[in-house]
């Protein structure tokens, strides 16, 4: 870091040197050249997202683009054009997901909720048009008169031609080949590929049969067949209502997005709103929801501080054994603690799941005589198991930043100590441990941060298991981390609800962020002292 | 929490891959097998040759049905000059991914999917109908009525799956009849089990259970008179109650038949080394018996009643928002009803087909016949969107009972429950 005198210092007389943004040599064209890339990527993207319709991702691609031009051709942006890079990353990766679950977080998203209005209406809509029970399959022609789409349909060897406006009427002279109609005068039968090219006009096409619109209209859904259909809900876009045509019920749209009659009776399919905090307040107060929640927050600390705490205690005591000067094989010793650190977690929490089982686990089996100890199934020691199973696993990555900082302790401090008369523990008490942990302090803030969301080896190892009771999926070896993943639904077996997971990852998000800054502030605390 | 992960990684990976062609990020993942982007640069090709402008679906699948979905798509790229794009997916995966992608207009023509899968799916609004006209009365009826859901059919079938008794011939040679006989031709045999049946530990697995259930006459929700589910619960009746108290006889507090450490690997292996001489499952589970000499029977009966399992319907569904509805339409309804599409779909999963012409074929593999005979008169399981706060309590509470807990206060409270949950 430079020091603010650097920045006082008397400027020489010696010509600045040039910036890039103004020296044509070959740095420059080496510029021009990656920035003439990052252009044309950025604008196909602009016009990707013009085609698709989606004026977000737009926007934000063109002041993505705006802003790395000016970084990169002004002069006074030196610093920028060094965090440039690293914080668009920051903000297509980090903070778009935190941003869009945190919107989530305030929506009803999830089963009923999954989509738009429109999508909604277009989903009822289609669901409610149903066949005639005994409307037979008309061969079917799609034909085109001055740009107006319509169907020709054989009826009885007779060729009825409608459209959208007019029902189907008879006409004359219409020429058909083995079922199939191939000529019918004043208009143009469109070949399939026409057909695909206006395939969406061709599926939204509704020919009434007779000027009575109760009786049906013929649609096709494949450019070969028509049915006759009849929908029982209408859409007044006008006045936002469905409307029953059967029973004359009208649903208007209420504030949870679902279509509602009078009479509280509601239409299938319904859409996200925002429903504000009630994805908050409904984990405090749900009341098959609250206790379990402040259980499971309570054991999710316990485990993290724990896993933790014990992880460093056993590296830290092996680091020490291991540092000791002049000790043979060290580094068979070392790199055979490394073992466990390199298998993936979640392969050995698998294994470790298999080990630990009550009935067939090798622990129980080979170790224990036959025991069944109920390793997994039981609250305590399913919570012991999963605490041993995490020491097993993260001591030697503590064992490996604890060797480093031990190895990087000045010898002189040492040495002094010695010559004061201090004693072995003594020593450790005061100068080794101290100046220890404030190399480690911060990795044990990231540890903590890791353990308090180890989604991994709950999942794999106990699922979360036993359950609380039998009528939910949490459990008491579940941490918040999976219990957002069993509320969210994904898993099936329950129905989702991405609103409430998502203000739960929210709440884990500031749990973390707060403990993690005052944790970092006491460190800072303990660089002071020294 | 992890799906808006992944939607965001989704987005933000679209925001990189779009530069390279809307096309390119589908192919991308169809690229996770070398078969499949074969398969799919084989299905351009075709497409090259014959005239332009037919435009493209895309269809979701997995590697099961991959192969065999391939061979429709090549006969029906070959007649109209559609391009049909396959996306090669994990099944566990597709039921999520299709509900997430659908809305955003991401979301696949056509996917494979399970019919329980339905009111979900209808609830949600991801689905749109399809008109199976007069190719509907080629199916077997369980089939169409599994995938029909307030008068509407939403997919096509094209495999029906269910659960039976497989045996070891060479250890039990006759098909029992009864429970009891079961368990005692178990002993005979001199296995370390008489019998396994699988558990997923506290979870339960009232699905593999469900046959000898519904051999005490208990089911879950009521029928209408149209065959249909209605909402109305009946599974903590006396037939219920009756079937509790069977598990917990046969729990850790009585015979210890059922064990919730018995897994589906745990069963599948002892049944594959001959550790047992029964085993109720499916198809899925023949790939790992081997040379094993086996036969299927029907689920004998415990409770008096036929012991049905449920029967779980494969099939194609549309998308809601299909861009393509008619093309998509056009393949489903006329190529993959076909009986080679059913035949190819049968030998890549082993499932009977749902086309009754196929099935004619395929039960002439005895195996095939026996799962057949094993579903006679078997239910759809419940496709409603009220089973999804059923499956949870259902089966944790039938592993407590087998674990000891009261079955019949336990049985009534799940049922409760259960109501409050769908809301009665």
């Amino acid at each position: 870091m430079s020091s603010p005198s650097t920045l006082e210092k008397p400027r020489t007389s010696r010509p600045r040197p040039q910036s890039h943004a103004t020296n044509f040599g070959k740095g420059f064209l080496v510029k021009l050249a990656l920035m003439a890339a990052v252009n044309a990527f950025g604008i196909f993207i602009i016009l990707a997202a013009l085609q698709q319709d989606s004026m977000g991702i737009l926007w934000v691609m063109v002041g993505l683009l705006v802003a790395a031009n000016w970084v990169f051709f002004a002069r006074r942006t030196l610093a920028l054009k060094y965090v440039f890079p690293g914080l668009v990353f920051l903000l297509i990766f980090q903070l778009f997901t935190m941003g869009y679950t945190l919107y989530v977080s305030f929506t009803n998203y999830g089963q009923g909720h999954n989509s738009t209005k429109d999508q909604a209406i277009t989903a009822l809509l289609q669901q409610n048009e149903v066949r005639l029970p005994d409307s037979p399959a008309y061969p079917l022609a799609v034909v085109q008169q001055g740009g107006e789409l319509g169907f020709a349909v054989l009826e009885d060897d007779t060729v009825e031609v409608g459209t959208a406006e007019d029902p189907l009427s008879v006409v004359d002279d219409a020429v058909v080949t083995d079922g199939a109609i191939t000529e019918v005068p004043g208009w143009d039968i469109l070949d399939r590929q026409a057909i695909i090219a206006d395939q969406q006009a061709v599926v939204d096409l509704r020919v009434s049969i007779d000027e009575d619109p109760e009786s049906g209209s013929i649609r096709t859904t494949d450019g070969r067949t028509g049915y006759v259909y009849t929908s029982t809900l209408e859409w007044d876009p006008e006045a936002d209502t469905m409307t029953n045509t059967e029973t004359g019920v009208v649903y208007t749209p209420n504030d949870e997005g679902q279509f509602e009659a009078e009479d509280g009776s509601k239409l299938n399919v319904g859409w996200r709103v925002t429903v504000g905090l009630e994805n908050y307040t409904e984990a405090f107060t749900n009341p098959t929801l609250a206790g379990y929640f402040y259980q499971i927050t309570a054991w999710t600390f316990v485990q993290a501080f724990l896993s933790v705490a014990l992880t460093f205690l056993l590296g830290l005591l092996v680091a020490i054994a291991m540092n000791k000067p002049g000790m043979r094989g060290q580094k068979v010793y070392r790199s055979l603690l490394i073992l466990p650190y390199a298998i993936p977690g979640f392969i050995s929490a698998l294994i470790f799941a298999g080990l630990f089982n009550t009935r067939f686990g090798a622990i129980n089996q080979i170790l224990l005589g036959g025991a069944e100890i109920p390793w997994l199934t039981d609250p305590f020691l399913a919570k012991f198991t999963i605490l041993f199973v995490n020491l097993w696993l993260g001591y030697p990555y503590m064992f490996l930043i604890t060797t480093g900082a031990l190895q990087a302790l000045p010898g002189d401090v040492m040495e002094a100590a010695k010559i004061d008369g201090a004693g072995p523990l003594r020593t450790w008490r005061s100068i080794t441990l101290p100046l220890l942990l404030v190399s480690t302090a911060p990795l044990l803030i990231s540890s903590f941060a890791f353990n308090f969301n180890n989604f991994t080896l709950i999942y794999m190892l106990t699922g979360g298991g036993p359950s609380f009771s039998p009528t939910t999926s949490l459990g008491h070896t579940d941490i918040l981390i999976s219990m957002v993943y069993k509320i969210s639904g994904i898993s099936g077996g329950e129905p989702t609800n991405y609103g409430l997971a998502s203000a739960l990852s929210i709440m884990i998000f500031v749990i973390v962020g707060v403990i993690s800054a005052i944790a970092f502030r006491q460190t800072r605390k303990l660089e002071e002292v020294n | 929490m992890r799906k808006t992960i992944i939607t965001a990684a989704v987005a933000s990976a679209a925001l990189l891959l779009t530069a390279c062609g809307s096309d390119s990020s589908s192919e991308a993942t169809t690229d996770a097998t070398d078969s499949s982007s074969e398969e799919t640069s084989a299905a351009e090709e075709e497409t090259t040759e014959s005239a332009g402008g037919g435009g493209s679906i895309t269809v979701w699948v997995d590697e099961t049905r991959q192969a065999a979905v391939a061979d429709a798509a090549t006969t029906f790229t070959d007649e109209t000059g559609t391009e049909v794009e396959l996306v090669l997916k994990n099944f566990e995966d597709i039921r999520t991914d299709f509900l997430a992608q659908v809305p955003t207009g991401e979301g696949p023509d056509i996917t494979v999917g399970a019919h329980d899968w339905l009111g979900e799916l209808t609830a949600n609004g991801v689905v749109a109908p399809v008109e199976l006209g007069a190719t509907a009365s080629d199916f077997e009826t369980t089939a169409v009525e599994a995938f029909t859901y307030d008068g509407q059919v939403y997919a096509l079938p094209y495999a029906i799956e269910n659960l039976g008794l497989i045996r070891n011939t060479d250890l039990a040679p006759d098909a029992p009849a009864t429970w009891d006989e079961m368990i005692a031709a178990g002993e005979a045999a001199g296995t370390e089990y008489p019998f396994v049946i699988q558990m997923n530990g506290e979870d339960g697995d009232p699905y593999t259970f469900y046959p000898l259930q519904a051999s005490f006459g208990s089911g879950i929700f009521a029928k209408n008179d149209d065959g249909s589910y209605s909402t109305d619960l009946i599974i903590g009746d006396e037939a219920g109650q009756n079937f509790a108290q069977f598990l917990y006889d046969n729990g850790q507090s009585g015979t210890g038949v059922f064990d919730q450490n018995i897994t589906y690997d745990v069963a599948v292996d002892a049944f594959a080394t001959g550790k047992s001489p029964f085993i109720v499952g499916g198809p899925w589970m023949l790939d790992s018996f081997g040379d094993l000499n086996v036969a299927v029977d029907p689920v004998p009966s415990a409770g008096g009643e036929s012991a049905v399992p449920f029967a779980g319907v494969q099939g194609f569904y549309l998308s809601a928002q299909s861009q393509n509805a008619l093309l998509a339409n056009d393949f489903l309804v006329n190529y993959l009803s076909s009986e080679d599409a059913q035949l190819a779909l049968y030998e890549a999963g082993d499932r009977p087909p749902a086309l009754i012409a196929a099935a004619d074929v395929a039960a002439e593999d005895p195996i095939t016949a026996g799962f057949i005979a094993a579903g006679e008169g078997a239910d759809p399981m419940p496709s409603i969107p009220e089973m999804g706060s059923v499956w949870t309590p259902w089966g944790k509470t039938e592993a407590a009972i087998i674990n000891g807990a009261d079955p019949v206060s336990s049985w009534e409270t799940m049922a409760t429950e259960i109501q409050s949950a769908i809301g009665g």
